[in-house]
């Protein structure tokens, strides 16, 4: 039976239910010692002074470590996982909460009531802490998608065409800052033997970890290892090598001691990225048929101070394509403050920006008269109307018609406030969804044991996603042995590097990889069948592996005998080809909400959800789908919870911590219908496989907004959506 | 935990201490008695997981970090350090607390299980097996907090519906969202337990 596409219990399952599964944090290293960050009060400025008497007076404390002992660490060169900084370089202060001092002590009580007595004094600067306020200074990003495309495309002409509009919106959205909160804090273990460095840390890339501390620390990549089997979840958070982890490194350096280095909940608001807040405007014509005519996105997200480094949330891309209308134009700017750099979260530019233009279409919609979904259909695009090519494979159809049966949607009447359960307003609300097909380059290591078990070897990472899992059915199938035979090991840069946990692209990049190291395994143990005495008349191609044996015409040798000889070992590197310029390669999906309203108390409940993904070929039923109850309850979060705030007198983050953050609890969460639409899309890689780690995200918000909407009649153009937004 | 000192009523004291200091800058989360200038070593005995066990930790030591930086029990996770999250949650004489609230110092002569603990041998508590067989996980960082939670709030008679068990397991937050799992996995526990 092939073991692709079954629901398969994880194979991590058991060492995470027995906690067993060892997180970063939690490696026995011999001799640590305990460092904890100290961060600035001020958000602009400069530090014009230490004051480390009493701090350093404290018991068991071994090193304060600040700009004016720091020592210079070099910025890496082309490795785009490399931050620049706050690294205790310079005194500037750019942002509230930027790492100033490092405390290092024996033990973690002493390091954190040391970092308690650090005194600092500050010279304070003018911080720009109102994106709204700073608007009118927003510039075009310099490396909007690294260099890859320009930040402002279009076609047709989009003004002139909207004047000809038969009906028409022009509105502005707003969605806030929010952070990933992995359940695991950043944490590193850093141990120094000579001029080698091992890092057990929590990422989402730890081939870029190698790069970055090898650029810093002005050492040869083969002198940086970094270890990570387990990852408590990253969401983007963990995909660069931000600060702590090289500040891990250098205070390790200066003790002369392996140094561990967690951080604080807290700090986890400013020391590694955050979605920026954004702003949209999205003016939209269709003709009175409900054929658009002219959409323009204009996105505004908010930045740190340029010399951090950049990033654009890229709001308007799903724009460009989702739609066949010919007059479109985006465009994307950065508004600079005084904050830390803000970075990919889940589904980067797609949760904001698809949140505006999902909304914005329900908004056309209603002023249409039309049902929502058909007016998705009217507009249904065939082929990417941007590129001018064709999907590699696209199933929204199928998706809008199977969400919709399930949900039930035909019996939605379209009237706001008509649908009640009592007193309670009902809404139900729809959205699409999409999120593109990535790839990158791997190399995987096989090796087959004299007792015929398998290992395989890739330098990934298994956020939670499933990594382990799918890769042992991927090489089950491949080789025909079942997988407890099988052993795929990841996390640790001494294997065959994989790409950074991200943007989806784990399993398409991965998964050709282990696929081609299986069959050129199988090609060396039929070299060494056909190597065998009296073996000389058979083709190595007409071999077969059955059942431990391999079998020739007329002939057959097990395994076992083959092995006698010692391991067999192959190695693969895969890597993307031509498709993408073949092809427009994305995921799709459709998001049905149905949210509860008490009009007096304006409380908003999701009561119900159905989810219908094309996320091409699906490798683990089960895993696959525990992904996009998580997607869309990340979407629930951004819809109803979630939004960092800012002090805008100080520039100070005020709730950094998860009570004052909300988060989805399961009591905010209901019962997850996901459809998983079958669609095998050997178009994009090997295994035909979409990517779903973002795709059951997008939309989400956009769906429980218009289903607010249609319950109260209120529409909201922010999130969260809070009580008194409706009241 | 009524009879404890919690690290909570410890952290109201010291940030009242804070806001009397000049120009604190805000690395240390954990406020401290700055003037304290011993580390005392604190002897305390307690049983985990059936275990006799003396640790010599700081007074301010939290039964969390007694247990993953003293102890070499890494399966109880920190994840707010705050109570808030519900990651640290192990059993204290039968009872759940949060492990980051509780001083270690105050754990004298207490029966502590773990996540280490819950299993019997190599055969897996029913929520522990309920939760592979559902998916109740998935990065598996909050993981040992939601079983310890669910394996108490089924011994307390909490998980007698869906809506029930929502409710219980609200002080466990899982980023990754396997929350319609975690209801699955011990709806299904409950069942045989």
């Amino acid at each position: 039976m092939a073991m692709i596409g079954q629901p398969l219990d994880r194979i991590d399952g058991r060492a995470k239910v027995t906690g067993a599964a060892k997180y970063a944090a939690e490696f026995r290293v011999p001799n640590a010692v305990h460092a904890v960050l100290v961060q600035s009060t001020i958000a602009a400025g400069s530090i014009t002074g230490f004051d480390l008497k009493e701090a350093s007076d404290m018991p068991g404390v071994l090193a304060i470590i600040t700009p004016n002992n720091a020592g210079k660490l070099t910025h890496p060169e082309n490795v785009p996982q490399a931050v620049a900084g706050p690294l205790l370089q310079n005194k500037d202060i750019l942002f509230n909460g930027q790492h100033v001092a490092l405390v290092v002590a024996e033990t973690l009580e002493q390091a954190q009531s040391a970092a308690s007595a650090v005194r600092l004094t500050y010279t304070r600067g003018e911080a720009a802490t109102s994106m709204d306020a700073m608007l009118g200074q927003a510039y075009p990003p310099k490396h909007f998608r690294n260099g890859a495309r320009p930040p402002d495309t279009s076609r047709g002409n989009a003004d002139e065409s909207f004047a000809t509009g038969a009906v028409k919106m022009d509105a502005t959205y707003v969605t806030p800052i929010e952070h990933h909160n992995p359940m695991e804090p950043h944490a590193t273990i850093a141990a120094w033997d000579g001029d080698r460095v091992t890092v057990w840390t929590a990422t989402q890339g730890i081939s870029g970890v190698q790069s970055t501390l090898a650029g810093q620390f002005g050492i040869d990549k083969a002198n940086v290892r970094a270890i990570c089997p387990y990852v408590g979840a990253g969401f983007g958070s963990k995909g660069n090598t931000w600060p702590p982890a090289t500040l891990a490194a250098l205070a390790a350096r200066t003790v002369r001691r392996p140094v561990k280095l967690v951080l604080s909940r807290s700090q986890m608001y400013t020391s590694n990225g955050y979605r920026p807040r954004t702003v949209q405007k999205l003016k939209i014509a269709a003709a009175a048929d409900g054929a658009l005519l002219s959409m323009r996105h204009d996105g505004f997200s908010s930045m740190s101070r340029p010399s951090l480094g950049e990033f654009a949330e890229p709001v308007a891309l799903a724009t460009e394509m989702l739609y066949a209308c010919p007059n479109v134009a985006v465009t994307h700017r950065l508004v600079a403050l005084n904050a830390a750099l803000p970075t990919y979260m889940r589904a980067p530019g797609e949760a904001s920006g698809v949140y505006a233009l999902e909304s914005a279409m329900d908004e056309m919609a209603v002023a249409l008269k039309m049902d929502p979904i058909a007016f998705r259909l009217k507009n249904y695009a065939e082929t990417d109307p941007h590129e001018n090519k064709p999907f590699a494979s696209k199933a929204l159809r199928a998706c809008y018609e199977q969400g919709a049966r399930a949900f039930g949607w035909e019996k939605r009447s379209a009237e706001p406030r008509s649908m009640r359960d009592g007193n309670i307003l009902i809404g139900w609300g729809f959205a699409t969804s999409t999120y593109p097909t990535n790839r990158m380059p791997s190399a995987v290591k096989i090796r087959m044991e004299k007792d015929a078990r398998v290992v395989l070897q890739c330098g990934t990472q298994d956020i939670g996603t499933g990594t382990y899992t799918v890769m042992t059915q991927v090489a089950a199938d491949t080789l025909g042995i079942p997988m407890h035979h099988i052993r795929f090991e990841l996390g640790d840069s001494n294997m065959p590097p994989g790409p950074v946990s991200g943007g989806s692209m784990t399993v398409a990049s991965v998964s050709p990889s282990v696929q081609a190291a299986c069959r050129a395994l199988l090609d060396k143990i039929k070299d060494r069948a056909v190597a065998q005495p009296g073996w000389g008349g058979q083709s190595r191609d007409g071999l077969q592996l059955r059942d431990g044996q391999v079998v020739g015409i007329g002939q057959q040798i097990s395994l076992a005998t083959l092995l006698e000889h010692g391991p067999i070992e192959a190695e693969a590197k895969t890597q993307p080809g031509d498709e993408k310029k073949e092809f427009s390669m994305h995921a799709f999906g459709a998001q049905f909400a149905e949210v509860r309203v008490d009009p007096d108390l304006g409380e908003i409940r999701v009561s119900r959800y159905v989810g219908a993904f094309d996320g091409g070929n699906i490798l683990n039923a089960k895993t696959a789908r525990s992904q996009l109850i998580g997607g869309i309850t990340y979407g629930i979060g951004m819809a109803l919870h979630e939004e960092t705030l800012v002090d805008q007198e100080t520039g100070r983050i005020v709730n950094t911590n998860v009570a004052e953050y909300l988060m989805p609890v399961n009591a905010d969460v209901p019962d997850i219908q996901t459809i998983i639409v079958p669609n095998d899309d050997k178009n994009s890689n090997p295994l035909g496989v979409k990517g779903i780690g973002e795709l059951p995200m997008v939309g989400v918000a956009a769906a429980i907004a218009n289903a607010v909407y249609h319950a109260t009649g209120v529409r909201v153009r922010k999130v969260p959506i809070r009580i008194e937004d409706v009241l | 935990m009524d009879e404890l000192i919690t690290r909570r009523e410890v952290m109201v004291v010291a940030a009242g201490g804070m806001a009397l200091s000049q120009a604190p800058a805000h690395g240390a989360d954990r406020a401290s008695d700055a003037s304290e200038k011993q580390t005392s070593d604190v002897p305390v005995s307690l049983r985990v997981n059936g275990r006799a066990l003396t640790l010599h930790v700081d007074q301010r030591t939290s039964l969390l970090d007694a247990l993953r930086e003293y102890a070499g029990l890494t399966g109880t996770k920190k994840g707010c350090d705050r109570g808030a999250c519900g990651a640290c949650t192990v059993h204290l004489d039968g009872r759940r607390v949060i492990s980051c609230l509780t001083l270690a110092s105050r754990c004298q002569g207490k029966d502590i299980t773990t996540i280490e603990g819950l299993a019997n041998g190599d055969q897996l508590h029913p929520v522990q097996a309920a939760f592979i067989e559902h998916d109740g996980l998935q990065c598996g960082y909050c993981t040992p907090g939601q079983i310890m939670s669910a394996a108490a709030l089924i011994k307390e008679g909490h998980a007698g519906s869906d809506p029930e068990i929502r409710e219980w397991m609200s002080g466990n937050i899982c980023r990754c969202g396997a929350y319609p799992n975690i209801i699955a996995a011990i709806r299904h526990a409950s069942r045989g337990a």
